[in-house]
């Protein structure tokens, strides 16, 4: 990426005509698609999920494009590369992206909910088009031709007789022209009659030779290492603190501001060290423990009304209930789960003057932003975040509270600072997934259509909870609980909690009711895109030729969330001892107009295995307020020797927008295996993990 | 402090530190070599993967002094003249890496596997590559790059 230089104030903040794009971009073309913040939204209530887009184009007829979406490692920039490369019509080793730097980059709310896709590919599709309209009034301006008679492909704008062509980056050479896009249209890839666009070079010789500078490796000159004190438990509040060892060390500068304490030193290991000599006491509260946690959900509901909450009612539930031939009333329940990015939570603060920048691999720049400039009491004109390369987020990264820490220590110590958690800290100091308690009850006529479904997720959230099954007499809703435990974003969390309920219940009415379970799920399906991808993943994994062997089983689940479909069959072999070997997961998904075949693949693929690990063994243990398992020998995660053969089938839609691909195909992998599980042994287990010591648990913690 | 000296790929370099500090610390933090990451500092991930004496050790579970006269290579001495290894030049071309941050330590892990095993079977890199982390998870794809790795070093007749 070009090195750029720092505006005079972040661009979102600045009304356009003020931003000098010509004085940090150079001469040339710029495209602009505005946007609004939210709180310009009339009501207040709806939130633009982007605040638009804008593009330059150079004398060389090179783009660079500027997106407020981040890479966190889901490949979004190689599929947005492909967008603005299609729309422009140029060559996509001619587009540069920026993303995640608030101070050159259009607002956007974040990089989560699979958003990345349905926000930034329209808007970097109409501003890349715009751009290739503007060049072609440009060349219209030159030849003199009306612009019927021009047409703009491979960088350059044509005649359509044969004429003669001008390539972007003569049209543009010694000016500074600003054109303003008007209309946000919905993107869909190649326009019939167009060559398909071509995809961006094979990125990645930085990472194999261990060049790409994440933000835990950045170096600015004069780099301190900072590290924090942290309270033993949830809940714990510092009732004093004793610095005398600490001020006796050289090299040694203490922050300590209320409850935050933390300090600097030359080395990483001499400022943890630090750490050990404060001594300080703290005031505990009573925190449940793993059998009471269910107790404490239900026991402390948030009252009012809260944003992650959805609610269907109709006909008369009760009643269909008690009148259905065939029932379940049963509890689901998902365990507290761990992010684990492999890069560990850090940022890097460096002062200019009033003027702070700070690095922090956040999913969240621009919130990041606010919350730094809040926390530090500056303006956020006055607050730079940029995202570095990113070891991953999986929504566990999200806030701006390292860079706060950060930039205190780093204008106390007069220099920059980087601060990293240890592994240790990561599990400690961060949110999880949140733990969900589902009530289901459930009912079916004696074919096994569906007559009655109540649904109510505690505390889980509110994705996905919506069931794709056709039901008239229903009650679907979800409320949040004032957690013990910090919670938060989490790659798919709610649909992975709603689906594993779902799907286990759909699997046990069929049960109950003696239909075979694809069946059952055919004759209720209210999707016909969710009925072909299902339909899809079965032909694919020969479920109708499936041989019974003892302790070989099979089961499917389907999932829809955010506009994608998946269906996923799970075939197991189960050891007498309870252990599940997976033997094959078969996924089929689909999400719009496939963009970027292979990093789709990539994301499904690793989606499916990271769903293995919520599915079969992960979990946060805790005690009185404290993880009982911070570390990987003690908080499993999929490695290689859990990898089952793999079979991925996209479903190409290229007729519909892309919507998001990260997220929902890992929400039928954990109902899949439980209901192979079931399949292969008749035990049903209604609680994440599946196997949480390894084999399927007794009757007592299924 | 102790002047120690290193021999880092095929340099050498004298770093004043406390000897008992792990490689891993004194190569990202002294020398800059950026390329071998922390992931958990306990050895149970595999990201830190570097070679000594062509072995392949987790940096973070051997301390500077351990080291002594034994040559260390880390991910950014694998790449000879510029030129990629074919471990490498398989990641790049399968595009086998979603964040990118298990990457350098997966590709000299599987550096070293194929180096002693030049023709490892599906299950031999797997169990090769088991002390290795992507929490992508996207181990389908290392193991497809792996693979090629083995294709391209036995056409190219080239070496690791």
């Amino acid at each position: 990426m070009r090195d750029l230089a720092r505006p005079r104030r972040p661009w979102d903040r600045t009304p356009p005509a003020d931003r000098e794009y010509f004085d940090v971009l150079g001469p040339g073309l710029v495209a602009l698609l505005p946007g609004r913040r939210p709180d310009e939204s009339a009501g207040g209530g709806w939130r633009p999920p982007t605040g638009g887009a804008w593009l330059h184009v150079d004398p060389q007829g090179n783009a660079i494009a500027f997106t407020g979406k981040a890479e966190v490692g889901q490949g979004t920039r190689a599929a947005l590369t492909v967008v603005v490369s299609d729309g422009l019509r140029v060559s996509p080793d001619r587009v540069d992206l920026v993303m995640g730097d608030t101070d050159l980059c259009p607002w956007d709310m974040g990089t989560f909910g699979s958003r990345s896709m349905p926000d930034a590919a329209p808007a970097l599709g109409s501003v890349a088009g715009g751009a290739r309209t503007a060049l072609i009034g440009l060349a219209a301006e030159r030849t003199g031709r009306p612009t019927s008679e021009l047409d703009a492909e491979d960088g350059e704008v044509r005649l359509r007789d044969g004429g003669g062509a001008i390539s972007y980056g003569d049209l543009v050479r010694d000016r500074n022209r600003l054109v303003t896009v008007a209309a946000l249209e919905s993107w869909v890839p190649t326009p019939k009659g167009r060559s398909p666009p071509a995809f961006p070079p094979k990125p990645g010789a930085d990472i194999v030779t261990g060049a790409r500078v994440y933000g835990s490796d950045l170096h600015p000159s004069g780099l301190l290492y900072g590290a924090l004190l942290h309270p033993p438990a949830y809940g714990a509040r510092l009732a004093s603190v004793d610095l005398t060892a600490v001020e006796r060390l050289a090299d040694v500068t203490i922050v300590r501001d209320g409850s935050f304490v933390g300090v600097v030193a030359p080395t990483l290991r001499a400022a943890r060290a630090a750490v050990g000599e404060i001594r300080a006491t703290w005031d505990r509260t009573n925190q449940p423990d793993e059998d009471s946690i269910e107790g404490y959900l239900r026991a402390h509901p948030m009252e009012g009304d809260f944003w992650d909450q959805e609610e269907d009612t109709a006909g008369d539930v009760d009643a269909a209930y008690g009148r259905a031939p065939v029932t379940i009333a049963q509890t689901y329940r998902t365990a507290f789960i761990a992010h684990v990015p492999l890069e560990t939570r850090s940022a890097v603060a460096e002062w200019d003057g009033p003027r702070l920048t700070v690095w922090v691999g956040t999913q969240t720049p621009f919130r990041a932003r606010d919350t730094i400039a809040e926390g530090l009491g500056l303006t956020p004109e006055q607050v730079r975040v940029i995202v570095p390369p990113t070891g991953a987020g999986f929504g566990g990264k999200h806030g701006g509270d390292l860079g706060i820490a950060a930039a205190r220590l780093a204008r106390a110590a007069h220099r920059p600072v980087r601060l990293a958690y240890s592994r240790e800290e990561e599990f400690r100091f961060a949110y999880f997934r949140p733990m969900s308690v589902i009530d289901v009850r459930a009912g079916t006529d004696r074919e096994g259509r569906l007559v009655a479904w109540a649904f109510h997720n505690i505390n889980g959230g509110s994705a996905a909870l919506l069931a794709p099954y056709r039901v008239t007499d229903r009650r679907v809703d979800n409320e949040l609980s004032l957690s013990p435990l910090p919670q938060g974003s989490y790659r798919a969390l709610a649909a992975t909690a709603n689906n594993f309920a779902r799907e286990t219940a759909i699997d046990e009415l069929a049960r109950a009711a003696g239909v075979d379970p694809l069946a059952m799920r055919r004759m209720n399906l209210d999707d016909d895109r969710l009925r072909a991808v299902l339909d899809r993943a079965v032909e694919r994994a020969d479920w109708h030729r499936w041989s019974r062997v003892p302790g070989r089983g099979h089961g499917l689940a389907v999932g829809l969330e955010k506009d994608s479909r998946v269906a996923t069959v799970a075939e197991i072999t189960v050891s007498e001892d309870g252990r599940v070997r997976l033997d094959r997961l078969v996924t089929a998904f689909e999400a719009g107009a496939i963009v970027h075949p292979e990093n789709l693949r990539s994301q499904v693929e690793g989606a499916t295995t990271m769903g293995i690990g919520g599915a079969l063994f992960e979990a946060v243990r805790f005690e009185a307020g404290s993880v009982k398992n911070p570390h990987l020998a003690q908080y499993r995660v999929p490695r290689f020797s859990d990898l089952p053969e793999l079979v991925v089938e996209l479903v190409d839609r290229p007729d519909l927008p892309p919507s998001g691909a990260g997220e929902t195909p890992m929400i039928a992998v954990a109902p899949a295996i439980g209901n192979a599980i079931c399949d292969a042994t008749g035990t049903r287990v209604r609680r994440l993990p599946l196997t949480p010591d390894g084999r399927i648990p007794g009757p007592d913690s299924r | 402090m102790t002047e120690i000296e290193l021999r880092v790929n095929g340099s050498l370099r004298t770093v004043a530190t406390q000897p008992d500090r792990s490689l891993l610390a004194v190569l990202r933090e002294d020398l800059r070599l950026t390329g071998t990451k922390y992931g958990c500092g306990e050895g149970e991930c595999g990201s830190c993967t570097v070679l000594l004496d062509g072995e392949a050790v987790r940096s973070c579970q051997v301390s500077v002094s351990e080291v002594g006269s034994r040559s260390v290579t880390t991910v950014e001495g694998l790449a000879k003249d510029g030129r990629l290894n074919p471990v490498q030049q398989a990641f790049v071309e399968l595009g086998s890496f979603q964040c990118g941050y298990c990457t350098p330590g997966m590709v000299v892990r599987a550096t070293a596997l194929l180096r002693s095993n030049p023709m490892p079977s599906r299950e031999e890199i797997r169990r090769g590559l088991e002390g290795n982390l992507c929490r992508c998870c996207g181990y389908a794809g290392i193991l497809r790059a792996i693979e090629r790795a083995v294709e391209l070093a036995q056409g190219a007749r080239r070496d690791l």
